[in-house]
């Protein structure tokens, strides 16, 4: 859809003129020019260490440019700090959200702001304040609702809320759909048209392409901290703005030859899992994986999927049922019994569970198989050994750091995702486990990342793959598992299986869907 | 058992909370903008030192307080920089603020004094309690309000100002922002630095008031290490009030009636090493129950429905 008004050239609401800036020896924004349109929908796209991020930073004010200029509907400005931007109208939704769980949507969408009387804070009025913007821009949300309580994509109202309850005439949305699911995704972009409508011009920051073919007015391709392409999303094609941001044409597709499976590797018998108030989690699952085999699980997020596969892993006790990795029974045992049964494990959230972030990219790239060989030499960590392998998988895998001594804690979203799953799959274990393997990761990576799961496949290691992206789930998975509040409703041939269909069993309709 | 409750165990009690009470919700300040004050031992100490000088130099009660508020709101510009534009670790620098607090007003009371121990001088004026003649007399009423100092009532008023402000303000508002995210207080225009060194600072005042009421509230002397574990008592009841002055406070009652009946225990005759325990193990019995039932209220399967 293109949005604003169509025809003869429309205002100029933002224009960077020659933008630099420069950390150390990286360049990483090079003279970058923008313009964007008044009530113009326009997607910057770029992979990981294009100079998004940091374009982004600049435009918002919380750095600095090293040159160049920023004109606000034709007036230059200039920014001391975000504050300064955001009298200016700016306003950004991050991509982690910036919000204080333990008080309600008005605080936080006030807070800064204040609306008071003779010292006190004007609840009433700042309740329907929010209430009126809310209600004027589609964003459901309950003004006295406690933000800890929310949903993700609730969440994300709120800090809409909040750039808006500032008069942001300029939004940034940094990656705001990667953490969405496809419901709260077109609630999102009903919300994006309705700013757009209004004369609210939206700078949408991301890597998927199906977004930007959908919501997007123009797009600006960014590689190497350059511009390298601004084009009209009705005059391009995917496929073009791939070529644009990795300088070469990328398979979309993932290429596989027809499944071999050998022996079970992964069985699950009647796999139950409650949740502290005695609620089953998961319900009677069994599943069998086998070598050579990618077998996909889709579901709604909260379906169960997290906690069948943190009971398959070992961080969550079944209540019932039994788990045996390679023939080995594995129910009862911790991580490490399941680790060295042969389970290799990418984590739904690499920040957290997948990496230590104040430990150096060497330690973090052992870890999970740092107690044996080669790795560990009676009982002691090779230093050696650690170094070489974290220098080879950071070769092999392109992960963008300075050393392999530095702390991951710095890294980006993709590069630490690159840093698990190069870990992960290093080890050449029997059974892999992938949660959401390509979350938040730029395109040439999703690629890799995709090659990757194949080869090991490949190899003859079965692989379980967790995604709440069903495009990457028919693209990967041999067979498909749909799970529905806990059960496994159903096993679909991923050969004649249609996102339609899976659609209907997510939904956990049977009938419809056979 | 009844005939504990005596005018005298209540209204040593409500004196006993006073100092506890003050460092509390000095301790609630800083936790509400995400620095754990642990040093309040060792601030209380600097301010019942610093009261005895002040009351001694001046000839006033007054005098007194004011140097107490003045010499730990200086000695709290270590807690306040520390965390902030030194990125110090405040459990770390906390302890090092106790140790040094002990070590220095030992060391003061010998160079300025010429004594240790303990330092008492007649020209040392104490706390005036506010007798107040209608309801002196009075059962309960009449001994827990009548024959308090000043610093009492500050205190207790405080808990109502703090509460107000904490939560009903846009300062509060902010304050609490601070300290839960101090990141996402930053996006919003939130100076975290300044807030935190103003709070601290302020905190550090009314930890002055508690060293006060402590050297000059029921006796006007100054003995080495006199704050006698009140600190961390107060750090307990910041943590049991989970940074609410009123649950704070509350906890204060809790302990200064514990800690008012085991002097009375003493009375009875009963060893002082035994009933000087009472009061902790007051404070490690309602620690341990408040925690086992927080730990089992908390669900880490909690996740948000769309």
């Amino acid at each position: 859809m293109m949005a604003g008004p169509a025809g003869v050239s429309p205002e100029v609401e933002l224009e960077a003129r020659g933008i630099v800036k420069r950390y150390g020896p990286l360049l990483a924004n090079d003279r970058i020019d923008l313009v964007v349109a008044r009530g113009e929908v326009h997607a910057v796209m770029g992979e990981n260490g294009a100079g998004k991020s940091t374009l982004m930073s600049i435009l918002y004010g919380l750095q600095q440019p090293d040159a160049g200029e920023i004109f606000l509907r034709g007036r230059k400005v200039e920014y001391r700090s975000a504050l300064d931007a955001i009298a200016e109208g700016m306003g950004m939704v991050h991509q982690a959200f910036k919000l204080f769980n333990s008080l309600t949507v008005w605080e936080n969408v006030v807070y800064g702001m204040e609306p008071s009387r003779s010292g006190f804070i004007d609840r009433r009025m700042a309740i329907a304040r929010v209430g009126e913007i809310a209600a004027r821009y589609r964003l459901a949300v309950d003004p006295t609702a406690v933000v800890g309580t929310l949903s993700v994509g609730v969440r994300q109202r709120v800090e809409i809320l909040k750039a808006l309850y500032r008069d942001a005439r300029i939004l940034i949305l940094d990656e705001p759909t990667a953490v969405l699911t496809p419901q709260e995704r077109d609630g999102l972009f009903d919300v994006i048209r309705h700013l757009a409508a209004d004369g609210r011009t939206i700078l949408f920051v991301t890597h998927k392409l199906h977004e930007v073919m959908t919501i997007t007015g123009r797009v600006t391709v960014l590689r190497d901290g350059r511009v390298v392409e601004r084009m009209a999303t009705a005059d391009t094609s995917p496929r073009e703005i791939i070529r644009a941001m990795t300088g070469r044409a990328v398979n979309l597709k993932v290429e596989k030859s027809i499944a071999k499976p050998g022996a079970p590797v992964l069985v699950a018998e009647d796999l139950t899992v409650l949740s502290d108030d005695g609620r089953p989690l998961v319900d009677r699952a069994s599943l069998s994986i086998r070598g050579g085999e990618i077998v996909g699980i889709a579901g709604v997020a909260g379906n169960g999927q997290t906690e069948l596969i943190e009971a398959l892993a070992g961080l969550r006790p079944p209540f019932r049922g039994r788990v045996s990795i390679a023939g080995q029974d594995v129910t009862a045992a911790g991580v490490d019994a399941h680790r060295v049964a042969g389970l290799a494990y990418i984590p739904e959230d690499r920040a957290v569970t997948g990496t230590a972030r104040a430990a150096s990219a060497a330690d973090n790239l052992a870890m999970g198989f740092h107690r044996h060989p080669p790795l560990a030499r009676h009982g002691l960590l090779d230093g050696r050994a650690l170094t070489a392998g974290a220098k080879a998988m950071i070769a092999r895998f392109g992960i963008k750091i300075g050393s392999e001594k530095l702390a991951v804690g710095t890294l980006s979203g993709g590069n630490l995702q690159k840093v698990v799953v190069a870990r992960e799959l290093t080890h050449r274990a029997p059974l892999l486990i992938a949660e959401q393997p390509t979350r938040g990761v730029d395109v040439g990576a999703i690629e890799f990342i995709h090659s990757e799961l194949v080869a090991e496949r490949d190899r003859g290691a079965a692989v379980l793959l967790v995604s709440a992206e069903l495009s990457e789930i028919l693209a990967l998975a041999d067979r498909i598992l749909v799970m529905y509040e806990g059960r496994i409703l159903a096993e679909v041939d991923a050969a004649t299986a249609t996102e339609e269909g899976l659609g209907l069993l997510m939904a956990g309709r049977v009938q419809e869907a056979a | 058992m009844l005939d504990f409750i005596t005018p005298f165990l209540v209204n040593s009690a409500v004196q006993a909370i006073t100092p506890l009470l003050l460092a509390a919700l000095a301790g609630t300040l800083c936790g509400r903008v995400g620095v754990f004050n642990m040093a309040l031992e060792g601030q209380m100490l600097v301010g019942a030192f610093a009261a005895v000088v002040g009351s001694y130099a001046t000839g006033s009660a007054l005098g007194g307080i004011a140097a107490a508020m003045l010499a730990t709101v200086a000695f709290s510009l270590i807690l306040a920089y520390g965390v902030t534009v030194f990125r110090g670790d405040a459990v770390v620098i906390c302890v090092g603020m106790n140790l040094l607090a002990s070590g220095l007003t030992a060391y003061l009371l010998r160079q300025m004094f010429g004594v240790s121990g303990t330092f008492s001088d007649p020209a040392i004026v104490g706390l005036e309690k506010i007798r107040i003649a209608a309801i002196n007399g009075w059962p309960v009423i009449g001994w827990i309000f009548s024959r308090q100092t000043a610093l009492t009532w500050v205190a207790w008023i405080l808990v109502a100002v703090v509460t107000v402000v904490m939560f009903r303000t846009p300062l509060g508002l902010r304050l609490r922002g601070v300290g839960e995210d101090p990141e996402a207080a930053e996006t919003m225009g939130v100076d975290v630095t300044r807030y935190r060194i103003i709070t601290v600072l302020v905190a550090g005042a009314i930890v002055g008031l508690a060293g006060a009421q402590l050297s000059l509230g029921t006796v006007s002397i100054f003995s080495e290490d006199m704050s006698a574990g009140r600190g961390w008592i107060a750090v307990v009841a910041v943590m049991l009030g989970r940074n609410h002055p009123l649950w704070a406070a509350l906890a204060c009652v809790l302990f200064g009636f514990a800690d008012a009946f085991s002097v009375r225990l003493q009375g009875q005759g009963l060893p002082n090493q035994v009933t000087d325990v009472v009061p902790y193990v007051v404070t490690l019995v309602a620690l341990v129950l408040t925690h086992t039932k927080r730990r089992r209220r908390q669900d880490p399967t909690i996740t948000a429905s769309p």
